[in-house]
């Protein structure tokens, strides 16, 4: 088989494709979020998340969600060896969207929540938290 | 595993019906998430809760996957809606297979 020069550049193109495209993906945080989504848009709306800016301790932070008219609500701390938190779902009986918890976040990082609103469209909103000691045990 | 585990719920007594009425859950579990290791240097394996669900009168109130990003002793808190006097049943599933369970009564006046 000869090899053309413009053989030569398409391989060279295809060769940049097949190692962009993993490190694009491997990202255990968007996984997770496209595993959520079904790959579909993520926007900006009808989601708070409330978590303080400086978490003295790791182990339990205190985080709050709410929104007008989600569904399921997804909280993710990005910074974490395993990103997922929890994700809520609200039945009929609900009389509000929102939820706190205490989470435990490896270090200072991310915290994403991300709605599935009633239309079926998804918000997210994303609170910095500075951590003075992980809560990993690491 | 399930040594020590115990449920605690606060829900009011009672409420006007249609009234909006703040739960507050917590269970004792150490949430072992598998990241840890002991002192030989061997991981810790993971033992946490990973669902719970409330329901008043057999119709969901919230159903929520807990992952090992939450801390010891989960806390959840969040509202329901009473229509008429029932019982909230709350149910905390355990990666063991434990189910731990815990019921409150509310009277509509």
């Amino acid at each position: 088989m000869q090899l053309t020069r413009r053989d030569a550049i398409l391989m060279g193109v295809g060769a940049t494709f097949m190692t962009a495209l993993p490190l694009h993906v491997s990202a255990a945080g968007e996984d997770a979020i496209a595993a959520f989504t079904g790959g579909a848009d993520v926007g900006q709306g009808d989601i708070k998340l409330t978590a303080p800016e400086i978490a003295e301790n790791g182990n339990t932070v205190p985080i709050e969600v709410s929104s007008e008219t989600a569904t399921e609500i997804m909280v993710l701390a990005l910074g974490n060896p395993t990103p997922a938190v929890a994700t809520f779902k609200y039945g009929p009986l609900s009389a509000s969207r929102t939820a706190s918890t205490r989470i435990r976040l490896a270090g200072t990082q991310d915290v994403v929540a991300i709605a599935k609103l009633e239309d079926g469209s998804f918000v997210q909103a994303t609170s910095t938290v500075k951590v003075t000691i992980g809560g990993c045990g690491g | 595993m399930a040594d020590g585990v115990k449920p605690r719920v606060k829900v009011p007594k009672t409420a006007s019906a249609g009234e909006k009425i703040v739960i507050k859950t917590l269970i004792s579990h150490k949430m072992e998430s598998g990241q840890r290791k002991d002192g030989d240097g061997n991981l810790i394996p993971r033992s946490i809760i990973n669902r719970f669900t409330c329901d008043f009168n057999g119709e969901n109130v919230v159903d929520v996957v807990l992952e090992p990003a939450i801390s010891t002793n989960p806390y959840l808190e969040f509202e329901a809606v009473v229509p008429e006097s029932g019982e909230f049943k709350f149910t905390w599933y355990d990666d063991d297979g434990s189910v731990y369970e815990e019921t409150k009564e509310i009277a509509v006046e």
